[in-house]
């Protein structure tokens, strides 16, 4: 990396926004992901003309861009494949307007997602999409990602939220697609920049839309003693036209997991609960939480519980949305998947995820959103076992491979990323790629932004830019 | 021989003579704005639909694809139509898997049939569309018009899950999938919603369906001011109730809609006084829901001070649903010249519609205003003449609608008008920043432009 890029850099946005010795950069050298690549600089804009400045000397000195939130993404999208220049947006984190009237917020990219919500929340309202990290994930790689989260069953996922965006071209660029009341005439333009996991620019601004809490939430903890209870459970609600606001599903192996640490109050003997949540107006919830114990009793659940107030419908959420953190526990690492299934072969999908662990000699735990098919086995291995983390990953793609058989798909809510875009040929043609491809060069032609993600590196788009895997860090360094 | 004769000779070379039309009558069925094209042709498949594409795209001709044309009037005139698409004859349900709420169809299967499909597993696709009784499934995604349903369920973009499509270079492509949640890939076929057929041509779309709901009614309050009429839907919105739908209709409006009503219902009709500001509420759910919700808009409409308020049953609620479903469709002929403008603007900001009918009244036109799903805004400019002095006004009309939708951070779009209009006024207003940008989608979809040239925003 030129001595002289870093002091033009430096000169742009004060040393204090730009990082450069080794020690500073390994720390963004990964994310949620198995994934590591380290950039070469990493520039902390404050404004949206900042990100277009250093997206133009970045053009100068022909090194690639990649923007990051906090870095909690699952696939590895928010690492610098081809080095370069990282743009982390946590100082671009302010709130710009809350216009209630219209159930609107505009908000810079590294305004952390559960952030909006708190700065609503007084009014009735609520940001919609929760992952499981929404209390640290921004709002930006929300966007990038298209993620969703428990909620998004009823809700939709980030690209039902954004009205309108403002975005930085490669070429520094600054343009505003969508609008702000939603619908504008013309191309769907925030439909293609929402998950494109910031492979066509960068996002500046989001005008994202606020949802008024239901008047009831009832949260339900079904408990069974045997995991095709369950499964074959959220099968029959889906069969059945109820559709909760959420519908969780965790395994016994991970519950106790997550018992040892967060004290849910999950039942360490079982071997799977759901939690389910239902909401709405009173007598709809209601009508709901008892149809749903009802297909629950159906299937042998052990017990049913109804959370009783806020404080024990926040306990068993806190269990869900930090079980990933609990799994750490268990192994030195873990591998997170995210293959979507059609509902109706949820049974037939996880017996067939366990075996594959047999055959690998791993223990899959399984923690998911089960009511949209959205699967989340979890692979535990130790990366400084070559040989492990070898099989972990044929494990992972034989699961993905077999999600694919069933009618589904590589990714639900974590994206393609660098963790999956070889994958991608199983769902897509040389002709998908060729239109994606040429969406893809579009907007950025010299794949400058984000190279070496979602297309195969056969396939186009980037692999020039990707460093060869001797320069880059091993996954399992 | 012709041209024409010419042109369907060489395409029934390519897809046997059964597939293709060329003869006069038929051919002005399919005219946009008075441009006829050279032919039409009727692909069975994928494969053939992909075929006129590449025939087209060797001999330059200009594509347009076609379902049922009920809005074939929406845009601007094509620069060139050589052939049209007619993609009706594929019309299959490729796959419906009920336990999983998921459904795969052809582009040109009606609406109406699909729903007999969906309704008999208690299941519905929440496209309540104008024109409902004809529209192919891709026709009314590629309109972009508004469900009326969009309130509850949102627009096509919250349950649309994946498309197979032609691209601008004859390849066969797609995009998503069937599945419920789904980030592989670009999710190019959110594109297509509104695009007029300039970007593909959808052979295949993917949804995720709907539970029917146990029941469902309306409810109406009649308001005697705007002022009045706007606190009730902002005490609504406040309160949190679900509703399917809620519509204001302006007294202009409220007089169109008993009219079309008086032809079957005029009993219900005569309940309409026209005279004032209606606000029209659907709501679906179980038995327990339905009278708690006419119950709480009865009260904030007594609150609201309403002139008048009246709980309707399911039938009642489904005959005004659907006239109030197919106001796009009358409005059009609601008088010799129409201009139906489709707006967004800040709900906040009552004073809005109030501006809109005065534009009407200072231009001496009758304006009525519908806004459906507490969002859009459908605004009719109504001349009682077809000549210059009504163009005129509704040319001027239409210059001070798109300049106050701008003014208010907000769009408008001419959704109809006659072709002599739109000699005069581009439908789509003033270009908007991200011109530039939908240049380039168009572009890497339809390098060679032969997909509806000229139809959309900014001339693409």
């Amino acid at each position: 990396m030129a001595a002289s890029l870093l002091r033009e850099l430096n000169s742009l946005l004060g040393s204090s926004n730009v990082l450069h010795k080794i020690e500073d950069l390994a720390l963004y050298e990964y994310d949620g992901s198995v994934e590591k690549a380290r950039p070469d600089l990493v520039a902390f804009p404050h404004t949206t003309e900042d990100v277009s400045r250093i997206v133009k000397l970045a053009a100068k000195y022909n090194v690639p861009i990649v923007g990051r939130g906090s870095g909690t993404g699952l696939s590895g999208g928010a690492l610098a494949r081809g080095g370069g220049i990282m743009i982390v947006f946590a100082r671009m984190n302010r709130i710009l307007e809350l216009d209630l009237e219209n159930a609107r917020a505009v908000v810079q990219p590294g305004v952390v997602n559960l952030d909006i919500t708190r700065a609503v929340e007084h009014t009735g309202l609520y940001f919609a999409p929760d992952p499981s990290s929404q209390k640290s994930c921004t709002i930006g790689g929300n966007v990038a990602e298209n993620a969703g989260g428990p909620h998004t069953l009823a809700y939709g996922v980030t690209v039902n939220h954004v009205t309108a965006l403002e975005l930085v071209l490669p070429d520094g660029e600054i343009v505003r697609v969508g609008s702000k009341h939603g619908d504008a005439p013309g191309y769907d333009l925030c439909g293609l920049f929402v998950g494109s996991e910031g492979t066509l620019a960068l996002v500046t601004e989001i005008t994202v839309k606020l949802t008024r809490k239901a008047e009831a939430v009832k949260t339900l903890l079904a408990i069974f003693d045997a995991v095709d209870d369950a499964s074959n459970t959220v099968a029959e609600i889906t069969a059945r036209g109820i559709t909760p606001a959420a519908c969780e599903m965790v395994d016994g192996w991970t519950l106790r997991a997550i018992e040892e640490y967060i004290h849910a109050g999950f039942p360490r003997d079982s071997a799977a609960i759901l939690l389910i949540e239902v909401e709405g107006l009173r007598e709809a919830a209601a009508a709901q939480a008892t149809a749903v114990e009802d297909v629950c009793r159906t299937h042998h659940a052990r017990e049913v519980r109804i959370a009783k107030d806020d404080a024990e419908r926040d306990l068993l959420w806190k269990g869900r949305k930090n079980a990933f953190g609990a799994l750490g526990r268990l192994a030195p690492s873990n591998y997170v998947l995210d293959g979507v299934i059609p509902r109706s072969k949820l049974p037939q999908a996880l017996q067939q995820i366990s075996q594959i662990g047999k055959k690998y000699g791993f223990s899959i735990g399984n923690i998911f959103h089960a009511g949209d098919g959205n699967l989340h086995p979890i692979v535990l291995y130790d990366p400084r076992d070559p040989r492990q983390f070898e099989n972990a990953i044929a494990a992972s793609r034989e699961i993905i491979r077999y999600c694919v058989e069933l009618g589904g798909a590589l990714t639900g809510e974590h994206g393609v990323g660098m963790e999956k875009n070889e994958l991608m040929p199983l769902l897509f043609s040389d002709a998908d790629f060729d239109l994606m491809r040429r969406v893809h060069d579009a907007f950025n032609p010299d794949s400058s932004l984000n190279p070496g993600k979602i297309f195969p590196l056969s396939k186009g788009c980037g692999e020039i830019r990707v460093r060869k895997m001797a320069e880059a860090l091993p996954a399992h360094v | 021989m012709t041209a024409t004769a010419n042109l369907a000779t060489r395409l029934e070379s390519v897809l046997g003579a059964h597939r293709v039309v060329a003869s006069e009558a038929e051919l002005c069925e399919y005219a946009i704005d008075g441009m006829v094209p050279g032919a039409i042709v009727r692909p069975t498949s994928a494969q053939e639909a992909a075929e006129v594409v590449r025939f087209a795209l060797t001999e330059k001709l200009a594509v347009v694809a076609t379902g049922s044309r009920s809005k074939l009037d929406l845009g601007m005139p094509p620069a060139r139509y050589d052939l049209a698409l007619d993609m009706t004859a594929l019309h299959d349900i490729a796959h419906f898997d009920p336990a999983d709420l998921t459904l795969s169809v052809d582009a040109g299967i009606p609406l109406r049939q699909l729903a007999k499909v969906l309704a008999e597993k208690g299941q519905f696709l929440p496209l309540a569309v104008p024109c409902y009784e004809t529209s192919t499934v891709a026709g009314a995604l590629a309109s972009g018009i508004d469900s009326t349903l969009r309130k509850q369920y949102g627009s096509a973009r919250d349950f649309l899950i994946g498309a197979e499509f032609v691209d601008g270079k004859g390849a066969l492509c797609k995009s998503g999938g069937r599945v419920v949640k789904n980030v592989t890939g670009y999710d190019l076929h959110k594109l297509f919603i509104g695009s007029l057929g300039t970007l593909a041509v959808i052979t295949r779309l993917n949804f995720r369906t709907f539970t029917l709901p146990q029941t469902h009614g309306g409810h109406l309050a009649c308001f005697s001011n705007l002022g009045g009429a706007s606190a009730y839907r902002d005490a609504i919105g406040k309160s949190g109730l679900p509703l399917a739908n809620l519509e204001t209709l302006s007294p202009e409006m409220v007089a169109l809609t008993a009219s079309v009503l008086r032809e079957t219902n005029a009993e219900f009709a005569a309940r309409l006084d026209p005279g004032k500001w209606w606000i029209y509420a659907s709501y679906e759910g179980n038995e327990a829901v339905v009278p708690r919700i006419a119950r709480d808009l009865q009260k904030l409409a007594n609150e609201a001070a309403a002139a008048n308020g009246v709980i309707l049953d399911a039938a009642s609620d489904a005959h005004l649903g659907g006239v109030l479903r197919e106001a796009f469709d009358w409005l059009r002929w609601a008088s010799p010249s129409v201009a139906l403008f489709r707006m967004a603007l800040p709900q906040s900001k009552p004073g809005d519609l109030a501006d809109l009918l005065c534009v009407a009244q200072e231009s001496a036109l009758r304006g009525a205003l519908l806004v459906r799903a507490a969002a859009i805004i459908y605004f009719a400019l109504l001349a009682e003449k077809e000549d210059e002095a009504a163009l005129r006004a509704l040319e001027n009309a239409a210059a001070q609608v798109f300049s106050h939708a701008a003014a208010g951070q907000g769009h408008a779009t001419l959704l109809h008008t006659s072709s002599k209009l739109k000699s005069r006024v581009n439908v789509w207003g003033p270009k908007r920043a991200d011109f530039g940008m939908m240049q380039r989608v168009k572009h890497s979809f339809d390098p060679q432009n032969i997909f509806a040239p000229g139809r959309f925003v900014g001339g693409i």
